[in-house]
């Protein structure tokens, strides 16, 4: 069975967003991006179901500007066999990214799509369950544990309430949660070999699809600041405090 | 506008999370409930005493009893032909099947909304809230998903809707709900609870967490959340995470003991109304949030304050 893995670049998840004075959206120029950390957690997933012989390829995509070649050299030091670079600079939507996923699946013909629940820089957690709708197929998101057992895939999923597991027919659609796996570091000497490995490089018009996004951003700005509060020096100060607040 | 609200139950209750939707989704328009699931007429009838809500599409299936979203999209894409806008609560449920119908309508999601500036026009965070975008859609049939904690609950009581039987939900056949575990408990629900008290990885371990935080929590009549870091050294479920990937929570009075206050973390709390953190460094950026804070160990000034209060 073949896998498809999404990947995004987006900015590094250690470092603070900086909103740009202009209020036209975040300051991506100058800073460290890497891949979506929901998305490495689909690629380690991937490549632990190569290992245990259940997946013989991993493919992995990524939609966006030139520089996200990065991204799926990551991926594929990680393990992917090869990837696909679908080049597009300004906004992709997750309806058009979806779009563009279906067209690579119905190409690829891969038994699952493993995608990052959602992205951390637009959190909007949509991508996975919009190509599920668009393929027909059978989604199982925010999974903790991912089993695949003959043409059924198990996908435990974490939920407001707790854990719910539930069954889906294969081929089919995982959104990857932070518990499901630790992914790995590439090694040295598997960087050096991802260099050599076959990135397939496409545009949105290779497929057909129109990226015209439906969103216009108005303005970004900046959320309003909390101060900074006092510090007391004592647990009965604390109470004090509490009483004051009229909770204890 | 016509709208189409999608209530969030258990087949018996109607949840609290659909509330604020209701808020929402009025200020677009005429508000439409959907009850889909199996045997749920009592939440069809919670549903219509709703303040403000026209008529309850209720949609009782075998095939709707688990809100699998395979079956459920397609219903509310045929309910949209007469409906303007989709709602849902940005749940888990919620962020499940918007996105799904929002695909099968061609339409681009709306995710996890803070205000309703005009009909096209709406307020939603990015970047872990730590940046807000006003956006505006082209699509003429909206679907949106609503953070709960930035809009007042709909009255529960007070409105007298008419309900309407749905029919032609069917079972897509390829997923099938095998089982779930769900954390029962006493405390009131953290996204609801007016008091939150959460412990970090600072607390140690799960012992500690029941001997420290549960007591203290319980002395409050408070609900109890935890950090990412406390939910994977497995000091607690992953339902009690607050945080960008984890619960959104805006209480009265959110007490944070042990905990750094990451990004990723304070988005999901810093909107609480009072803040306090516990914590022994007196650089941690949890203090940069907290209305008042205390530097100390926890261990020993957690087991005073329950004692205290
Ligand atoms: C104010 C603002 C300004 C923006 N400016 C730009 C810009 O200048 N340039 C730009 O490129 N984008 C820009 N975007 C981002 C663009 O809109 C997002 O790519 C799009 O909204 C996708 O949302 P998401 O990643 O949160 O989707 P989600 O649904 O949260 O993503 C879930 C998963 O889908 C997969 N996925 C999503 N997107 C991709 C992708 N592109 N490639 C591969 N897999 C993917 C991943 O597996 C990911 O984990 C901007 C967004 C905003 C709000
Ligand atoms: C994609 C992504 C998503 C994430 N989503 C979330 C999320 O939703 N929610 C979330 O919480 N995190 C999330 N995280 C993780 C986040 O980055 C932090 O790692 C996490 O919040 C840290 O938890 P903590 O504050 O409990 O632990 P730490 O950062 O280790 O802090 C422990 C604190 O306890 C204090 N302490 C220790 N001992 C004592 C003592 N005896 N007395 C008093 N104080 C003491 C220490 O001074 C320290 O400040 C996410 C990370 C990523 C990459």
């Amino acid at each position: 069975m073949k896998i498809l893995v999404p990947v995004k670049r987006v900015l590094d998840y250690n470092l603070k967003p900086r909103v740009k004075a202009d209020g036209s959206g975040v300051d991506l120029a100058n800073v460290k991006l890497s891949m979506n950390p929901f998305d490495e957690i689909a690629v380690e997933e991937a490549i632990r179901l190569k290992e245990k012989g259940v997946a013989t390829e991993i493919v992995a995509v990524s939609i966006g500007e030139a520089k996200s070649q990065e991204t799926l050299r990551t991926a594929l030091a990680m393990g992917a066999d090869r990837a696909i670079l679908v080049t597009h600079d300004g906004v992709a939507e997750p309806l058009a990214v979806a779009k563009l996923l279906k067209a690579i699946v119905d190409e690829e013909q891969p038994g699952l799509v493993i995608l990052g629940k959602q992205a951390i820089d637009d959190d909007s957690n949509q991508t996975g369950q919009m190509l599920a709708a668009l393929l027909g197929w059978a989604q199982g998101t925010f999974a903790s544990k991912v089993e695949v057992e003959g043409e059924t895939v198990n996908v435990t999923r974490e939920v407001d309430g707790g854990l719910e597991t539930v069954a889906l027919k294969l081929p089919a659609i995982v959104t990857t949660d932070l518990r499901l796996n630790e992914p790995r570091y590439a090694s040295l000497p598997n960087i050096m070999k991802a260099k050599s490995k076959p990135l397939a490089q496409k545009t949105p018009a290779d497929y057909g699809v129109d990226m015209t996004p439906r969103i216009e951003t108005l303005n970004v700005s900046e959320p309003p600041k909390r101060q900074a509060g006092i510090k007391v020096g004592s647990v009965d100060e604390l109470v004090d405090k509490l009483k004051a607040l009229g909770v204890a | 506008m016509k709208t189409l609200v999608l209530v969030e139950h258990d087949n018996a209750t109607l949840k609290d999370a659909t509330l604020p939707v209701v808020t929402a989704a009025a200020k677009l328009g005429e508000v439409h409930l959907l009850v889909a699931g199996k045997g749920c007429a009592a939440v069809a009838e919670q549903a219509t005493k709703i303040a403000g809500v026209g008529k309850v599409h209720l949609a009782d299936d075998a095939a709707l009893e688990h809100q699998l979203p395979e079956n459920i999209a397609p219903l509310i894409v045929d309910l949209m032909g007469h409906h303007d806008a989709f709602l849902a609560p940005a749940t888990t449920t919620g962020k499940n099947i918007a996105p799904r119908v929002a695909a099968l309508l061609d339409v681009m999601q709306l995710s996890d909304i803070i205000s309703v500036d005009g009909p096209d026009t709406f307020t939603r965070p990015i970047y872990a809230g730590n940046a807000i975008a006003q956006v505006k859609t082209s699509d003429t049939k909206l679907v949106i998903t609503v953070r709960g904690t930035a809009f007042e609950k709909a009255a529960s009581e007070g409105g007298s809707a008419s309900v309407e039987a749905v029919s032609g939900a069917s079972d897509a056949g390829s997923a099938r709900f095998v089982s779930a575990e769900v954390a029962a408990s006493e405390r009131p629900e953290l996204t609801s609870a007016k008091i939150i008290v959460s412990g970090g990885r600072g607390v140690g371990s799960g012992e500690n967490y029941k001997a420290l935080i549960e007591p203290l929590a319980d002395k409050l009549g408070a609900a109890v959340g935890a950090s990412r870091a406390a939910v994977d050294a497995g000091f607690v479920p992953n339902d009690y995470q607050v945080g960008q990937t984890g619960k959104i929570v805006a209480p009265e009075v959110y007490v944070a003991v042990g905990i750094s206050g990451a990004i990723q973390h304070l988005a999901g709390m810093k909107d609480s109304k009072t803040i306090i953190a516990i914590n022994k460094d007196e650089d941690a950026p949890i203090f940069q949030v907290a209305d008042i804070g205390l530097v100390g160990d926890l261990f020993q000034i957690v087991p005073e304050l329950t004692s205290k209060l």
